[in-house]
């Protein structure tokens, strides 16, 4: 048996409160005198939090975080009590982050996400009340400006892009994903809070997947369809296998060719989200297209890894295995939300073009259900600017917000609508309904 | 029956238990009780059946992680203070990163305590069942009911 971290031996009285007195991690001399309390009460506990949270993993070190951290926590809902005292904690103490941060997109959009006065009610004084006030301390402790608000940080337009191998402190579990498996940057998948105190304290404790070997898979994933696997539910059923193991996915290139493109790159990121949602997982290579299968191929295979193939019938059997949390099972969708986590202007430009198809197809000028699609600001800044698409996009009668659909979803008043969606994070997380993008276009554009 | 882990947050403790065989979602499974402002949580997580609907407030909530999104150590360290939390959490496996966060920022922001034990091992998961008693002692031993 280990010892405990809080055992009563542990304890000793400093500045006038009772710290822990050791710390088993290898510690700089200014680690140790913020630690001291040096630096004040509040930089204390926020590196304690930063310390003890490695040395559950036995981490043997802090390493420097030298890019701007990427937040989940984007919604003032006043319910969160313990996150409004700790960062008002932190503004009082004069602390903010050296590299101005992203964050998760913001929970309302009056002007593209329609609410009823009641729901607008319900969403401005009660579900997110606090939201200006959140978006204010946000401000005082780093944020990098008004448009930093999306899940897809990484987006070029957006330019939160870590370099391959260097070392960040993400939240948000699709960003985590990204980060790591598409960009190659190295970070753990921390927790709300914690990421913002790492980068209060610029220091991130090194385990898992900021060393070589937590960055081994554990997982071959032998794909054996006769087409390319939809993205959302690869990624569904990789993360329900393999939970927060790293999976090495063979088979792939087949269909997405051997050049991490544009393409590739929407692919994984929306596979990743499904895999982070699903199951837990943080890190996954691709043979021959993530920078590190790329350049290590199946060395990046633990000697005891275990196989999972995934055929046409498995893909249809974790289908078949999502419940519909509708009241009314065939009630007609009323609202469609593509884009969780947030399109890259290229989705954006093959929606508007697939959208466009389907109304062709079936003799209707606009789309027949209510649908948003969602982006990062700089991104939808870039497609207003882009006139002819922005066009053709609103002749479809799509609507583009940057809302995050999610924290939409999160409340009884939208829980019971009929809501359908591509994105397996949003059908995990709420009530809608989960169709393929094919299935989207044929229902967005059906005739009555 | 009697099982070690090691010890995260200590405490002493008689409780009810409560399985999830799977991973656990902590944002799936709390968020609609956190959002209605419930004093109980009351998993809401569509993909864990053998929790779904279940109350799992003040109980020993016994599992082999958590899983989902990483608001889930915030979502955590939320429902510790509005008292709605697990009491315990005891995991067969090692502790992931959220749920760490999560109990960690209520004991070092907060002082609100979940006694949280891991590396309990497979045969711990596979003996406790839901309503059982369970007395967790300081040092990480575990005793089932049954073995009593």
């Amino acid at each position: 048996m280990e010892p405990g971290f809080y055992a009563d031996s542990e304890y000793r009285e400093i500045n006038g409160g009772v710290i822990l007195a050791d710390y088993r991690m290898e510690l700089t001399e200014e680690e140790k005198k913020i630690l001291d309390g040096s630096g004040g009460e509040t930089l204390r506990k926020a590196l304690e939090s930063v310390v003890r949270y490695g040395e559950v993993f036995g981490a043997q070190r802090l390493a420097d975080v030298k890019q701007p951290v990427h937040l989940v926590t984007s919604f003032g809902i006043p319910i969160l009590k313990p996150v409004f005292s700790l960062m008002q904690e932190l503004i009082e103490a004069g602390l903010k982050t050296d590299y101005p941060f992203t964050v998760d997109p913001r929970p309302v959009d009056y002007k593209n996400v329609k609410c009823s006065p009641i729901e607008k009610i319900v969403f401005s004084k009660v579900m997110y009340g606090k939201q200006a006030e959140y978006e204010k301390q946000l401000k005082a402790v780093g944020l990098k400006s008004e448009k930093a608000f999306t899940c897809a940080c990484y987006l070029d337009e957006v330019g939160n892009v870590p370099s391959e191998g260097s070392v960040i402190a993400w939240a948000e579990s699709s960003a985590v994903v990204y980060a790591n498996s598409v960009l190659g940057a190295r970070t753990n998948r921390n927790s709300g809070v914690l990421e913002l105190l790492s980068g209060i304290t610029g220091k991130t404790p090194v385990f898992g997947f900021l060393t070589d070997e937590g960055r081994k898979a554990h997982w071959l994933i032998d794909i054996k369809t006769s087409k390319i696997p939809e993205a959302q539910i690869l990624g569904s059923a990789i993360g329900m296998k393999v939970i927060e193991e790293v999976p090495y996915i063979k088979g792939l290139d087949k269909f997405l060719g051997k050049e991490l493109n544009a393409d590739a790159k929407d692919y994984f990121k929306d596979m990743g989200a499904a895999s982070a949602s699903n199951g837990a997982v943080g890190l996954f290579h691709v043979e021959n297209l993530t920078p590190e299968a790329a350049k290590e191929g199946d060395s990046l295979l633990r000697d005891d890894y275990k196989t999972y193939v995934i055929d046409d019938a498995e893909l249809e059997r974790i289908k078949a295995g999502y419940p519909v949390m509708w009241k009314n099972k065939d009630a007609k969708a009323e609202r469609c939300f593509i884009g969780c986590p947030h399109l890259s202007y290229n989705q954006i430009k093959k929606w508007t073009a697939n959208i466009e198809a389907g109304l062709k197809a079936s003799g209707l000028s606009q789309v027949g259900v209510k649908t948003i699609m969602t982006s990062a600001p700089e991104v939808v800044e870039k497609l207003e600017a882009d006139t002819v698409l922005h066009k053709r996009l609103l002749a479809t009668g799509v609507k583009i917000s940057s809302i995050c659909p999610l924290m939409y979803m999160n409340n009884p008043l939208c829980s019971k609508k009929p809501i359908i969606t591509n994105s397996n994070k949003l059908r995990t997380y709420t009530t809608c309904r989960y169709m393929t993008d094919d299935e989207i276009i044929e229902t967005i554009t059906m005739k009555e | 029956m009697e099982f070690n882990g090691r010890v995260i947050l200590e405490g002493d403790l008689k409780g009810q238990a409560i399985v999830s065989k799977q991973g656990f979602n902590i944002l799936a499974s709390c968020q609609k009780s956190v959002m209605a402002n419930k004093k109980e949580v009351i998993c809401a997580d569509q993909n864990n059946a053998e929790l779904y609907n279940k109350n799992i407030t003040g109980k020993v909530l016994c599992l082999p992680k958590t899983i989902g999104s990483t608001t889930g150590g915030m979502v955590l360290q939320t429902v510790a203070e509005m008292g709605s939390a697990p009491a315990a959490m005891l995991f067969s496996e090692e502790i992931d990163s959220l749920a760490v966060s999560g109990v960690l920022l209520a004991d070092i922001w907060n002082g609100h305590r979940i006694i949280t034990v891991d590396k309990l091992g497979e045969d711990f998961l596979e003996s406790v069942k839901d309503g059982m008693e369970i007395e967790i002692q300081k040092d990480g031993t575990i005793i089932l009911e049954e073995s009593k």
